[in-house]
């Protein structure tokens, strides 16, 4: 399992020709109280950097982007019930969707975890 | 501070900037026909105030009122009898200053009106919620077709032919600018509508349904049937309601499965207006609330646990979601929705029944006495306070020349529907509670001059 990481602060946990996308710890911390997650539906075909999901928090409503192209095999339902899942893990419970790659080639643009820190140490 | 600051010398200065030589360079898309080309020809430069006032009554003088003559009108618009206290109230100082309540602090008074309001339509239209008003029917049916197409991701709705043209018009001039494919049919004038087309044209492409009820020609249908077909096809039915005191007597658009339920508030509170500004209403189910354009007032507690109220999920909107919000709309009808909330509590729901069973009851009564003239045919198996008439011939002539006989007797089909000859001998005639039995006989008996 891979994980990578997008400017937008998007999480991508890779495995196989599978992934998992959620918002990272940085991105909940700006974002505040989470009171609604809209998730994709399954099926839906994304495009990398396109709008995938809706993230609402008391300050702002934002988009999360699809790190990579692929088409979407599952929506977190536990969202649903509990946005605040997004605070408390959310690079665990709290992720959004789950998608199929469609190229994989897509996540070479990626950062890497090592490189992610970095960014954020130079914001 | 003057009120006009600007100079000659300035204004030579904007023109340079933009390439123009004179003001006028900047009508030159005026046809030249158009343009006035010094005074109003039988205008006089000057004239005193009293001469004018004089002038303009005598004018004003010529129209036939609503209120001075036997009164039939409604396709839309309907004349209720508003209470005194209703404009009494809607003029206090607390409701004037507080226009646009983004300070909770300072705004109860106003947010708690609202949010009154909106338990009364959402009641009223048999919906989870409602928002804070929109501007008017029209401008909120097609904010429902807008809804229905982020909520489904199509762009397809199908309008039934028994939709106001008026709103059909309005929803195709957004529609331009949208994408958005619009299926529209013209009525004809039988008993039945247009349901079956309706459920057979749903398909997997189709965003949303949208029916009017009461229908233009004021006919009523159960919707249960065209709400299932289209949940079945992932679609949305949008009724549509331009009289909401029917609501006092039949049932909810939201009982019947209804997912969004627009409509024209102006009925309840508020006067004819010339035709505005009326108070569009918008409700829907509690799952689509996101999706929903316009203000939304919510309860909640204050710090110190007290009820209050502030505009709540207002991440849709404009100055927070900015291009991707629910609606351009960051306002609502405050004035309006203030008058028809207060009306609705004045009349309270058993004041609603009464109203709506007194204008049912006046409508049987003008309907009975109007088919017995000869050669004119009642459409509608089912009515609420207003019914379509077939005359012998071309409705709008007959509609003048009852207003020569002091009778403003119904809106023609041909002037909603201009062109379409199979429908220039209807006639939408409107009874409330304002029309007595002596202006339903002063109506037959000129209906039946006129046709004699």
């Amino acid at each position: 399992m891979t994980c990578y990481f997008t400017l937008d602060h998007e999480w991508i946990d890779v495995e196989g020709d599978g992934a998992t996308v959620g918002i990272t710890t940085y991105a909940q911390e700006q974002l505040g109280d989470i009171v609604f997650a809209e998730v994709p539906s399954v099926g839906a075909v994304l495009i990398k950097g396109g709008d995938a999901a809706v993230v609402e928090s008391v300050k702002a409503a934002s988009d999360v982007y699809a790190p990579v192209s692929g088409t979407v095999t599952d929506g977190n339902g536990a969202l649903d019930g509990d946005a605040a899942l997004v605070n408390t893990d959310p690079e665990g419970d709290g992720w959004f969707f789950k998608l199929t790659l469609s190229d994989p080639s897509e996540l070479g643009g990626l950062m890497d975890d090592a490189a992610y820190k970095a960014f954020l140490n130079g914001l | 501070m003057r009120y006009l600051p600007l100079s000659q010398p300035d204004r030579q200065a904007m023109l340079a900037v933009i390439g123009a030589n004179t003001i006028d360079d900047l009508f030159v898309d005026v046809p030249v026909a158009a343009r006035l080309s010094g005074s109003v020809a039988g205008l006089p430069d000057h004239a005193s105030e009293m001469a004018v006032e004089r002038h303009f009554s005598a004018l004003a003088r010529k129209n036939m009122a609503a209120s001075h003559h036997p009164f039939f009108l409604g396709a839309g618009a309907y004349k209720h009898h508003i209470p005194a206290s209703v404009d009494h109230l809607i003029q206090r100082g607390e409701f004037l200053t507080a226009y646009t309540p983004y300070q909770p602090e300072i705004a109860q008074g106003t947010l708690q009106m609202l949010f009154e309001f909106q338990t009364q339509v959402a009641r009223l239209l048999g919906c989870d919620v409602a928002n804070a008003s929109m501007y008017d029917g029209s401008t909120a049916c097609w904010e429902a077709i807008s809804m229905a197409g982020r909520i489904t991701k199509r762009k397809k709705a199908i309008l039934s032919s028994g939709l106001h043209p008026h709103y059909v018009s309005v929803a195709k001039t957004m529609g331009k600018f949208t994408g958005d494919t619009l299926d529209t049919a013209n009525p004809d004038l039988s008993a039945t509508t247009d349901s079956a087309r309706l459920i057979a044209s749903i398909n997997g492409e189709t965003s949303c349904v949208v029916v009017q009820y009461p229908d233009i020609l004021g006919r009523i249908e159960d919707l249960s049937s065209i709400a299932a077909t289209a949940h079945e096809n992932g679609a949305l039915l949008v009724v549509v309601v331009t009289e909401p005191v029917a609501m006092g007597a039949i049932k909810s658009p939201g009982e019947m499965g209804a997912d969004i339920v627009v409509g024209e508030g102006q009925s309840i509170g508020v006067g004819l207006q010339f035709g505005g500004p009326y108070v569009g209403l918008f409700a829907c189910k509690e799952k689509f609330v996101r999706q929903m354009p316009g203000r939304l007032c919510g309860e909640t507690v204050d710090a110190e646990g007290k009820r209050g109220f502030v505009l709540t999920l207002s991440t849709r909107e404009q100055h927070i979601r900015r291009e991707k919000a629910t609606s351009n709309i960051c306002t609502n009808s405050g004035l309006c929705a203030l008058a028809f909330s207060i009306h609705m509590t004045l009349l309270g729901e058993k004041g609603l029944r009464d109203l709506a069973a007194i204008n049912h009851a006046n409508a049987c009564a003008a309907a009975d006495r109007l088919v017995q003239i000869p050669g004119v045919r009642i459409v509608n198996a089912s009515f609420f306070n207003e019914f379509t008439l077939e005359l012998p011939r071309p409705a709008r002539q007959v509609v003048r020349a009852l207003a020569e006989r002091k009778i403003l007797g119904g809106v023609s089909l041909g002037r909603l529907f201009p062109g379409v000859t199979t429908l220039e001998n209807g006639l939408v005639v409107a009874v409330t509670e304002v029309v007595s039995a002596e202006a339903i006989e002063a109506f037959a008996t000129a209906l039946a001059e006129v046709l004699a």
